[in-house]
Parts: C-alpha cells; structure tokens; sequence
C-alpha cells in the first residue's frame, strides 16, 4: 500500500482528505486509480504537478515502480534553473495558425 | 557608403592595414574584418575589459579606442601572447589553476595581467586586484585568478631573462 | 550503489581542461566571434514605452534604405492559439515580437537586417511605430491593487477558489502548508514578523546574446549561437516558428556565462525569420544596453514572514506571504522560493504562500537556484534574530532544528541522504567562527538549499583506433563539464584523462538532452557518460575474448586492461588501446551510447560564514573574509567545484551589497549598463575559502551531488548578519548599497 499524499491544490478533488493508502504497482497505476476515486485528479496531477517517490522528486513520471512502504507527494514543479525545457506535451499544447505575412 | 580612412598598425608585431570608417571603434575592426575574436565585446561602453589589448604598449579597451586611432601604432592582442605552442606563463597559470569557467572574461584578463607583470613583475595581491579591477568575471569569484596571476609573476621573476622575452 | 571506499584513480584529480588552451589563446569561439560569407546583420527595434497598444508599424521607409533587406514584426511570427505547460509559448512568442501590445520598456517591436550593422540600426530608426500610451505599473504590491492598469486583460488569477471574476496582474496564488499554524505560534516563547525587500537583478553574464542564422533553398535552417542548450533553442524556434524540429540543426557555440539567462531564446527566431526573408545569413549581437533592458532579469520582492521557537531553540512554526515579479508574463520562481526557504529546517507548522505577479519589466528569467536567494534571505535574518533573542549560538541554532534523513522537507517527502548538519558542523570547528573581530567589524551566518535536477541527457564515449576515445557531450560547457565528463570516462575505462578527449555535439549528431542547467550536467549527463562507458567495456571484454578464444564471462576489466580469468590459458593482459587497434577484426568500432532520463539527483545544502567590516561614514561594507561550506555529495574535479561555489557567493555578495536594476516613474531602466548595475570586480572582494563537505550521493555511481546553484543561496542573509553584527542595524532591504546602510545608520542614532 503506497501512501499518497495530497497538497492544498489537489484537495479540492479529494474533498479535503489529505492522504491516503492506495495499493499500486507504479506510478501509472496509482494515478489511474486515483483518477477514478477522485475524477479529474489525474489530468490535475499529469499537467500541473512533479512527483515525489521516496522523498525524489521526478519531474515527468510515468512507470516508476513503488514499493509497499512507498511514500508519494506531489509537488510543483520547477522551473527555469532546474534546466527544464518546455516537455513536449508542452509543446503539443502550443497549436499555432499560419502567419498572416507582412504588410507590403 | 561613408568615406573610410586607410590605416597602417603593426598587429602582434605584423604589420596591419586596414579601411575603416571614423566612427568604428578598433574593437569591431579587430573582430569584425581581421577575424581576431580573441577580443572579446561584453559593452562597448569600457565597463567590462574583455575587450583589452595594448595599445604601444599600453592597457586599453578596444572598444572605446577609434580604428584610426591606430594609425602608426603597435596592437598587442591576446593572439599574441603566447609564443608559438608555448603559453605565456599568465596563459599556463590560468589552466593549472582551473581560474575561467566559461571563459569569455579570460582573453582579457590575460592580455591585463601580462601587461600588469610587465610593469610590475612583483605585485602584491591587493595590486593584482586594483589592476584587474576592470576586467570583470560572472563566473569564479575572481580567487583562482588572482592566484594565478600571482603564481605567474612568481615564476616568471624566477625564470631566465630569455623566456621573460 | 556508491563504490564507498574505492579509490578513485581519475575523479577527484586537477586536470586542466581539455578546451583550456583555446580559451586563454582567444581561439575559441563564443556566440558572437561567428560569420558567414554574405552575411546580413540584423538589428532589434524595441519599445520606447512600458505599457503601450501597437496601433499599427510601418516599415516602408526602411526598406527604403539602400542594404536594407529584410523588416519583420509579430505578424511574421505564426498566432500561437494556446498555451500552457512548463514553457508557455503564448508567451513566449509574445517576447519574442510584441503583438498588440507592449509590455514593457525594450519589448522587441520589430527587426532589421541590413547589409551592415550601421545600416541595420539606421534602418530601425526610419521604421514608425504608432503607440497608444498605456498606464503602466511596475511595483509589485502597486501591481496587485484592483485598480491598477492590466498588463493581460484577459488573465484571472490561478489557484483562487472560488474562481475571480475579474481579471488581475496576479498570475497565480501557491500555497505551501501543514500542520497547525495557530498551535505552532501558541507554543513558541518568541515570535519575529518582519518585511523584506528585494530588487530585480541580472544574471549578468559577459557574453551578450548572439547569433547566426541561415536558411537554405530547401528550407534547412542551421543557427549557431551560445545558449544553455541547443537542443531547447531548436525546440522553442521550431515551435514558435511552426517548423518541424528535423527542419533545425542548431551548432553551439562556446557559452560566455548565462547563470539561467540563457535558458529561453530572444534573437534566435528573429535570426532565421531574417534569413528566410532575405535569403541570406543573418548575424544578430545584443548590445549590453539590450541585454540589461530585455533580458532576465530575476525578480524583485516583496516578503512578509514570521518565524516562532521555543526557548530551546526549536522553531515551532512559520507564516510567509511572498510577492514576486513576474515581469511582463507569468513564471517567476516564486514557489520554488516557498518551497526552498524552509528547507534545512524541520518545523511542523508551516503556511508559505506565494504570488506570481505581473509589472512591466522584462519576463523573469531563470537565475541560479531560481527564487531560493530570494526567501531564504528573509528566513535566515529571522533565523539569526531568534538566535540573538535567544541567546544561541547561529549555528547552534540551526544545528538544533537541521533537516536529516527521514525529516520532512517544507514542500512534502522525506528527504533521503543529505549533508545539512555536515555543513554545519564543518562551519562550527572553521578557524574562521573563531577569529576575533574589531570595531566596526562583524560577522554573519546564513544556510541555503537547492533540489538540484536529474533529467535528460545523453552521451556517446566512442573509441578509436589508437586507443583514444571522445566522449561526445549534448549540454553546452559553462563552467568546466567537459573535463568532468571525461574523467568519469577516464575512470570507467581505467586510462588517463588526457587519452580522453571530450567534445559538445550539435543537435544533429548526439541525442536529446535537457538544458545545461539545474546544477544537472555533472550529475546527470555524467550518469550517461558512466554507462556509456561501461557499454563500452562490454564490448572490449568481449573483444578480448574473441582474441583469446575464450568465453566473455571469463574476461574481467580491469585499471584499462582486459584481464583472462584464472584456469583460462596464459594471456598477457590487452590494453584498450590494443583492442582498439584491433577492432575492425573483431567486430568493428567500439562505442557506447546511452540516453536517459536521470533518476537520483540529490539536493544540496551550504552554510556560509561572512566576515564584513562597515564604514559608518560613507556606508561601505567590506567583505574581510568568506568561507563557504558545502555537500557536493563528490567533487569529480575539485577545482571547478572549488569555483562554483566561488562564483556563486560572489554573485551572492553583489546581489546583497549593490545590484539593482532601478526603474524611473515611466518604467525606464535608469542604470542599463556595468558602470551603474555595479556587479563585484576583483578589487571588492578577498579570497573565498571552500570548505567541500562529501556525503556521497547513493544514487550516483560516484556519489555526484549537483554543485552549481546552492552557493548563491546563503550569501544575502550571510551579508546581512554580518552588517547586523557590525552595526546593530538590520538591513531588510537589498541591496545593502552605501546610500541605504548610511540612511539606516542615520536612523538608528538619531531613534
């Protein structure tokens, strides 16, 4: 059973319960689960929000395995200096139009 | 196009010609047409040092000296510090001390502290401080350079005359 | 899996570096030192104003000018519809050429290229811009107020609830909390709340932005410039250009500093776009004037904070609201500040919030260990006030509450291994802690925490036919990494590091990889070099026992040798160079490439000791002397961690003591040049002892703990307690400038 702790910001999805003990193989699973007890966590999580297992935080996690003893934050992510560049969801996210060309 | 003059200069002991208008500063003629960008620009305004060279021998920002200001004169840039393969012990020091991080300060401060050790081959750490107090560094806090330079003042005070040339 | 007790015979050694002898020659190429035959230079038109509506631009009398080629303005630039996520592109884009409005004073409006750089800026001149003059604000609790003028009329504060119904400046609301404020307060005897002030600063970095671009018949583009990762530049002008990313092949240059400044693009999208429109090369240079007005910076603050102890020293609870700037769009690290202050120390009940303000200034860039000077300078003074309440020794003090293994970090998990209390101790038993100080004289202490980043990386260790190897590196070198690399190569293959010969690769010819940024470099592409290397013994052991005809399992590696285990023949040992030379017999080249993404960084702790002495005529300090101690988990080359840290408290000292950008009542940067943004020269400052504390990384193959951003952390507290002790005046309002310290001083004789 991991132990899954919710920050401030999630707790509008979790009706202000601020932990809770979830059985799950990894990270997918666990957000998955998650997502189906508290509707809309999961895309919360997955766009807003790094992970913390065991006390590491991991900007972009998607299989890491957790233990039975796992802990799990979740917290911001950061930014700039942490030498992140845009992920390319991110990216994806930046729909762009064709340039309306100069003015001649 | 705006008029250019015709200037004569020795570069590291070779001599030079070049064209330049009035308002270019030898700085961008030294990088921009003779391809020496060793010089390094950080201001255009004689704030940073990267751009340092000698001018007859003397310490100057490139950037606030004119290129027709070199007219008849001797040009000493950081290209000719060292002799061949062998570094200027300045140069040597540097490295052993690990003193540049990204580097772009480092041909100015070598072009400086050579001229510093030329005029003063025994300076006390406050000196060498006061000295390269215009050649500013981002990156190292300036201790690995000081003592570089003193390092090197050191050895070339105890080095043949014949290497001090 | 650290090696503990093994004896390293490459890491931890002095080498000189591999690119030394170019960069003290003047041989080596930066940003700038670039160019191409037929060649254009290109010239940036910014805005005279800090809030303004672009009615409309008129380039006509421009392309008039004979060599003039090319003018572009936003409605170049593809509409970004939509943006979100770490990188907003909507911003972004915006940055790069305003579009309907400007956001602040030196926002780029429209560039040039021209045959010449003269003509380039003459052409600027004759390009019309016609603004409507906006109010504009650029204090950030002015900027709060509901009456003051939007700088985004559409942007309504995140993290509110209920949701606002009117727009703001402010960004977003983060909060940090737990436990019981009220019965955190109720237990503590002494209680400190106290306002601090901070201005926005710049990285400062010697080499300005450059770049050259070109754009083949084909549509190819190739950019070289200097950046903090060509990797992020191809990305973010492919997609603020609508390009595919395989349409951009981007050549690093040699970096001139950046310090986070050089984390996003400016020129790069201009460049091409130039070069598309012109059919020619184009060279852009930012002028150091462009650079203070554009560029970075990093934020200026406003924090509120309250710390309470016990007697014993035991902080019970602390409450912080803190106002950052934002600039002109949101992302200021102001939650990474939350999450930062509170870090070395366990306290229970906490609430931290943060505001991601937008004023019109420059977009915020990163700036080392991004927002972490910022709060913790306004919770180690708290900390050194309590001391002094107390009764307790500083460091003592922060002993008693130091976050260890297993306590709770501020921001949630528990942290695993970390060297907090090392650092502490360390700085305790330092002859400096003891040396005796004279009128006027004082001394301060201050701590600081970073996370420190994993991430991606990749790197390629090939082998070549005489025995040497390259090891070829995806993040730009700004401080020494490629000697780092190579001797953890040179570790893993047993040979010399001067056999070892490291190379920074264009996005064309190495895998991905995150920026050189974070504190990430040694750590995580250092990760890749290792396994690239142990690939690459793979292969060499399973020459070796082609050559002697024997089973691989049975070939060992051993100090740079191949080595036949016992009962397997008579076999002389095979250097790696013999293998090499060997290897197209045997199968060919041998090389190892690896990308990953780098699990297990760790974060890093230091506490500083400063010793200052204050004119309390003119307001002067001086700084007599700095030790600075640190958990660098393990210093692969300790002379360029040695100069980390160095570099970093010098930045620290500046930001404390003088660096400001001072805005006039139009928004206009007073001050855009070195002369008046004073950042230290050799003459301000004395020697920086480094005092490296290892507590080895368990998750690295060497123990690395990231190393660059956490010495710029402590520096504006360390100042300030130290003018504390030599004065008896608390400076809560940086920079500590001459003028401020001699008002401050004025006020404390005559109140």
């Amino acid at each position: 059973m991991a132990r899954v702790f919710f920050p401030a910001s999630l707790r509008s999805f979790t009706g202000e319960l601020a932990e809770l003990s979830i059985p799950a193989g990894n990270l997918r699973e666990l957000i998955a689960t998650l997502d189906s007890r508290f509707p809309g966590i999961g895309d919360a999580i997955r766009s807003g929000l790094a992970v913390a297992i065991d006390g590491e935080i991991i900007q972009d996690g998607f299989l890491e395995e957790l233990g039975p003893e796992s802990e799990i934050h979740f917290v911001p992510p950061i930014s700039g200096g942490s030498g992140r560049a845009g992920s390319a969801p991110a990216q994806a996210a930046a729909r762009t139009s064709a340039p309306a060309g100069f003015p001649s | 196009m705006d008029p250019k003059t015709h200037v004569h200069t020795h570069i590291n002991g070779e001599p030079v010609e070049f064209l330049s208008e009035a308002y270019r500063s030898l700085l961008e003629i030294l990088r921009d047409e003779l391809m020496l960008t060793g010089t390094k620009e950080g201001c255009t305004t004689g704030d940073c040092g990267a751009c340092s060279v000698t001018l007859d021998g003397r310490l100057v920002c490139s950037c606030l000296v004119l290129a027709v200001e070199a007219e008849g004169r001797r040009v000493g840039t950081v290209e000719g510090i060292a002799r061949g393969e062998t570094l200027h012990p300045v140069q040597q020091k540097l490295l052993e001390h690990a003193a540049l991080q990204c580097g772009v300060c480092t041909p100015g401060i070598v072009v400086a502290a050579t001229s510093l050790l030329e005029r003063n081959p025994d300076p006390t750490e406050r000196e060498v401080r006061y000295w390269l107090a215009g050649n500013l560094c981002r990156c190292t806090g300036y201790d690995k350079i000081i003592r570089a330079v003193l390092d090197a003042a050191s050895e070339l005070r105890g080095a043949s005359p014949n290497v001090l040339e | 899996m650290a090696k503990g007790q093994k004896k390293f015979r490459s890491v931890g050694t002095r080498p000189i570096r591999h690119d030394g002898i170019d960069k003290v020659t003047g041989r080596a190429n930066y940003g700038a030192d670039f160019a191409l035959p037929g060649m254009l230079w290109g010239g940036v038109l910014r805005s005279p104003h800090a809030h303004a509506r672009v009615l409309g631009i008129d380039a006509s009398k421009a392309l008039e000018i004979e060599g003039v080629k090319a003018v572009i303005t936003s409605a170049d630039l593809p509409v970004i519809e939509a943006g979100d996520g770490p990188t907003n592109f909507w911003d972004l884009s915006r940055n790069i050429l305003a579009r309907d409005k400007v956001l602040y004073h030196g926002h780029a409006v429209a560039a040039v290229a021209a045959t010449t750089a003269v003509i380039a800026a003459r052409a600027l001149e004759r390009v019309e811009v016609e603004y409507e003059v906006l109010p504009q604000v650029q204090d950030v609790m002015e900027a709060m107020s509901p009456d003051a003028p939007l700088l985004h009329e559409d942007m309504f504060t995140k993290g509110l609830d209920p949701k606002p119904e009117h727009p703001s400046n402010v960004a977003r609301r983060m909060e940090i909390a737990r436990g019981d404020l009220e019965n955190g307060f109720a237990q503590a005897n002494v209680v400190v709340e106290r306002e601090f002030t901070t201005r926005s600063v710049h990285q400062g970095y010697i080499e300005p932005h450059a770049v050259v671009a070109r754009t083949g018949e084909d549509g190819q583009v190739v950019v070289w410039c200097s950046s903090q990762g060509h990797f992020m530049v191809r990305q973010y002008c492919a997609t603020v250009l609508g390009l595919d990313t395989s349409q951009i092949k981007v050549i690093p240059a040699e970096i001139g500093g950046g310090f986070g400044g050089k984390t996003t693009v400016y020129l790069e999208p201009l460049a091409i776009l130039l070069s598309q429109r012109s059919g020619r090369p184009v060279k852009i240079v930012m002028s150091r004037e462009e650079e203070f007005r554009a560029t970075g910076p990093a934020p200026g603050s406003r924090i509120r904070a309250k710390l309470g102890a016990r007697n014993d020293g035991t902080l019970t609870a602390c409450e912080a609201q803190l106002y950052f700037e934002a600039g002109a769009f949101p992302g200021s690290p102001v939650m990474a500040a939350c999450m930062t202050m509170l870090a070395p120390y366990t306290v229970e009940n906490l609430s931290l919030v943060g505001y991601d303000v937008c004023v019109n200034k420059p977009k915020t860039a990163a700036y080392r260990a991004p927002g972490a000077p910022i709060g913790s300078f306004a919770i180690e003074t708290l900390i050194d006030e309590l001391a002094e309440m107390l009764g307790i020794d500083p460091v003592d003090l922060r002993l008693h509450n130091a976050a260890h293994e297993g306590s709770q970090a501020p921001y949630g998990p528990k942290f695993r291994r970390i060297g907090y209390r090392e650092t502490l101790e360390t700085a305790r038993a330092h002859p400096q802690y003891r040396t005796p100080l004279e009128r006027n004289q004082g001394r301060g202490v201050a701590s600081g925490f970073w996370f420190n980043a994993g991430m991606q990386s990749s790197a390629a260790v090939n082998v070549n036919e005489d025995g040497t190897v390259q090891v070829v590196s995806p993040n730009p070198d700004i401080g020494g990494s490629r000697v780092s690399l190579a001797l953890m190569a040179a570790e893993e293959l047993g040979i010399d590091v001067e056999r070892v010969r490291p190379v920074v690769a264009d996005t064309e010819t190495i895998g991905y990889s995150d920026l050189t940024g974070g504190s990430r470099v040694t750590f995580a592409t250092g990760m890749a070099v290792v396994e690239a290397a142990r690939k690459v013994i793979e292969q060499l052991r399973e020459r070796a026992a082609k050559i002697w005809g024997i089973d691989v399992s049975q070939v060992e590696w051993n100090e740079g040798y191949a080595l036949p285990g016992q009962g397997n023949g008579e076999h002389d040992p095979l250097s790696l160079a013999e293998i090499a030379t060997s290897a197209s017999r045997t199968g060919g080249t041998i090389c190892g490439n690896v990308s990953l993404n780098a699990r297990g960084a760790a974060p890093g702790f230091a506490t500083h000791i400063c010793d200052v002495e204050v004119d309390p005529e003119t307001g002067r300090v001086e700084i007599l002397r700095y030790a600075a101690v640190q958990d660098v988990g393990k210093a692969i080359h300790p002379s360029y961690v040695e100069g980390q840290m160095q570099g970093g408290v010098a930045q620290g000292i500046g930001w404390a003591l003088n660096e400001e950008l001072v805005y006039d009542e139009d928004g206009v940067l007073e001050n855009p040049g070195f002369l008046d943004y004073r950042i230290p020269v050799a003459s301000d400052l004395p020697m920086i002892d480094t005092i490296l504390v290892e507590v080895a990384n368990p998750t690295h193959p060497y123990g690395v703990r990231g190393v660059g951003e956490v010495p710029i952390v402590p520096p504006l507290a360390a100042v300030a307690n130290a003018i504390y002790a030599a004065t008896g005046v608390r400076m809560r309002d940086l920079p500590i400038s001459p003028p401020r310290l001699v008002d401050a001083l004025d006020g404390k004789h005559s109140g």
